[in-house]
């Protein structure tokens, strides 16, 4: 048997009402009743600490199988255990395209193999991203998936996302979406505005992303299934969401970090570092998404965590590939920002977001530190302040515009199964 | 002719990338250099040795004619040595990125490049990264500053002044840098400045530039002291945007019958190319309101004084 106790640290567990001064078990890897410990083995000093439930992540690109130069899944789940997650969900625009149950064995092959944390595949909605069939949801479902998304991409044919949805009912598992009408964003790289006008950059009006809300409303009403939609920007997007959840519509949105942290104006350099889909937005989209998250309509954090090598982005900007790596960063800024800067929401909440709210959307055992769960534990100093260094991140991508930015609070150590993988 | 007393300023700038970045002071000094060089075009010798020794690189990765000619002809005559780069005949063809291909024509020693790109910022790309001086010949729908100075100098040669005149901008405003540019310089100026089009194309966002919006050209005309035409770019506009040439030519078009709304000394002026009948009717953009080709003139002498300021300060 073995033994560790966290002494001393303010354990946060939404999920069991808990917020107090305590010490946590964990015999075996698994989280345990202090009684059940007479003699532990080791001892990890956690005062002055919040002991969470170990973080997730349901929106990262680890880039495998395919593009090993960008990502690894080894070193993606480096980057998500520095960034305090125990968790994290890959997104399927691979290559191969996860649209097979022989890809997904081998993402999970891969990840048994070489991830020091847990990752948890999802799988395509449409063959190969492309909109026009449906993959073998139910073939998906039963190799180990725990969504279906086309991310990067969106089903503009309202139909065959119609049918996916219901598909996706009778497996049982949500239906993530990347929000994005192609007619109404066209060649778009720039939110549509002051900035975009400008610059003569095209843009990619806010409408763009709420119709596709809209739509996903309509259909999570009409399928009476679950629809989450990805990185939500816009402000129309959250008052959609809103409403529909008013009346009972299975439909929830994320937030990342970069639409409260950054606005359209970082674009005037043409940094392709500030290239993201769906694109930096105005104050005014900044202080909806904060409204959403102070009344929980964005009840999920994520990072969008989309690592491109230096090459590919050190080009002209429209032609640059969208996107910029996250999970390091990610709990920094939303505890400097949510918590510390704009106090819209308590560390508890935060805690919740990152969590109880994704582990209940996914269905999987974790997000608690019940007795008898996975010890998956994120030890957090929210007080602490750090500069973040690019060069020194885990992942094998440098495309962050937070470079250099000095944050408040950050995760201190990462606990995987009872197993320290990452400590600062 | 020119109002303001000539500066006294030294020219600091290694690369012209736009004009929203420039000084009122900057651009007139820009404009009063090009007077210098415009009298140099109209000796028995136009050739001055001011870039001897230098190597110009026109890198036109978007076909041009008339731009490159023109800074071909300008560089020629400050006896800089030049050549000439597409998109053809360069290894962006074989998948090379425009950052390798600009580090291989530094590497070659050349001390200033002309872009002229597809993609907004590319100029502002290649001076992050070159020691070369960087000469934006035209970016996406961002900036085309050198056509922005000659227009202005054309304006100032005509009229005495910018400030206070009545400009309008009539055509596709969303997909042109001439547009942006010229409502830059001309706001730095003192110019007042009207924009005319299909509001899908001079959409309202404009307004926080500092410019009128207007989709009614014949409430514009009768007050304009310049009506700058923009040519209707059918190659890059989906058919969302307007229904069709006829009714642009019903809604927008300078025709003859426009022509008579225009005050007698109101110019008239093109970038170029035309498309005869189309925004402007063929009789007119030869006609004595015409200026469009003083306008190419003096973007010779625009290009002599910017390759020149600029190709001073390249290392």
């Amino acid at each position: 048997m073995s033994a560790t106790i966290i002494r001393g640290g303010r354990i946060i567990d939404p999920v069991n009402k808990r917020d107090e001064i305590a010490d946590l078990a964990i015999v075996d890897g698994r989280i345990a009743d202090l009684s059940a410990i007479r003699n532990p083995q080791s001892e990890i000093d956690a005062r002055n600490l919040v002991v969470s439930p170990g973080l997730i992540d349901l929106h990262v690109h680890l880039r495998e199988p395919g593009f090993g130069w960008k990502e690894t899944i080894e070193s993606g789940a480096r980057s998500a255990a520095a960034g305090g997650f125990t968790t994290i969900v890959c997104m399927p625009n691979t290559s191969p395209v996860a649209d097979s149950p022989s890809t997904i064995a081998w993402i999970k092959d891969r990840a048994a193999d070489k991830a020091c944390v847990n990752v948890l595949p999802t799988g395509a909605i449409s063959k190969g991203l492309l909109g026009e069939e449906m993959a073998p949801l139910g073939s998906l479902a039963k190799a180990g998936v725990v969504a279906f998304t086309d991310d990067g991409r969106c089903i503009q044919n309202n139909e065959l996302m119609r049918r996916a949805v219901e598909y996706a009912r009778m497996v049982g598992l949500p239906v993530f979406d990347h929000c994005q009408d192609y007619n109404l964003v066209g060649n778009g790289v720039v939110h549509e505005g002051y900035w975009s006008t400008l610059l003569g950059l095209p843009g990619w009006p806010r409408a763009g992303e709420e119709v596709i809300v809209m739509r996903n409303a309509l259909l999570a009403e009409l399928c009476d299934h679950h629809i989450h939609c990805q990185h939500i920007s816009a402000a129309g997007s959250v008052r959609i969401l809103r409403e529909a959840q008013a009346r009972g519509v299975k439909i929830t949105g994320e937030v990342c970090p970069h639409h409260i942290a950054l606005t359209d104006d970082a674009i005037q350099d043409f940094d392709t570092n500030f290239k993201m889909n769906p694109p930096l937005r105005t104050k005014e989209d900044v202080a909806a998404l904060l409204e959403g998250i102070a009344d929980g309509t964005l009840g999920i954090l994520a990072s969008d965590h989309a690592p491109h090598a230096r090459f590919e982005k050190e080009v002209e900007f429209d032609a640059a590939p969208f996107g910029i790596t996250g999970l390091e960063t990610e709990l920094g800024l939303f505890l400097d920002l949510l918590v510390h800067k704009t106090k819209t929401i308590g560390l508890p909440r935060l805690i919740e977001m990152f969590t109880v709210n994704p582990a209940r959307l996914l269905q999987i055992e974790a997000g608690t530190l019940s007795p008898g769960r996975a010890a998956d534990v994120t030890l957090i100093d929210p007080e602490l302040e750090w500069t973040f260094d690019a060069s020194a991140s885990q992942s094998l991508s440098r495309n962050t515009p937070f470079d250099g930015w000095k944050l408040k609070g950050r995760a201190v150590r990462t606990i995987v199964g009872g197993e320290t993988v990452w400590s600062l | 002719m020119t109002e303001q007393p000539r500066s006294e300023m030294r020219w600091q700038r290694k690369d012209l990338l736009g004009i929203r970045e420039l000084s009122a002071e900057e651009i007139t000094f820009i404009l009063d250099t090009a007077d210098a060089f415009k009298e140099v075009g109209t000796r028995e010798i136009k050739k001055v040795p001011a870039l001897r020794g230098k190597t110009l690189v026109n890198f036109f990765v978007e076909p041009s004619t008339r731009t490159r000619t023109s800074f071909e002809i300008a560089a020629i005559r400050l006896s800089a040595d030049v050549i000439n780069i597409s998109a053809a005949t360069s290894s962006l063809t074989k998948g090379e990125t425009l950052k390798d291909t600009a580090k291989i024509l530094e590497a070659n020693h050349a001390d200033i490049i002309v872009l002229r790109h597809s993609s907004s910022g590319a100029p502002q790309f290649l001076a992050q990264r070159l020691r070369s001086s960087i000469i934006n010949a035209g970016d996406g729908a961002h900036e085309h500053p050198t056509q922005a100075l000659l227009d202005l100098y054309t304006i100032r040669e005509k009229k005495g002044t910018v400030a206070g005149l009545h400009v309008a901008i009539i055509g596709d405003i969303l997909f042109s840098r001439v547009a942006r540019s010229n409502i830059f310089g001309l706001l730095k100026l003192g110019a007042r400045v009207t924009l005319v089009g299909p509001s899908t194309l001079v959409p309202r966002e404009f307004e926080k530039l500092g410019v009128t919006v207007s989709h009614n050209i014949d409430e514009v005309l009768p007050t304009a002291d310049v009506v700058n035409l923009l040519r209707i770019q059918h190659e890059r506009q989906r058919k969302e945007y307007f229904p069709g040439i006829g009714e642009y030519i019903r809604l927008f078009g300078l025709t003859k019958d426009r022509a008579k709304l225009l005050k007698p000394d109101c110019l008239i002026m093109h970038p170029g190319p035309i498309n005869r009948g189309v925004e402007i009717d063929s009789d007119l953009a030869d006609g004595a309101q015409s200026v469009i080709l003083d306008q190419v003139t003096n973007g010779l002498a625009i290009r002599m004084a910017v390759l020149y300021l600029c190709g001073g300060i390249a290392t």
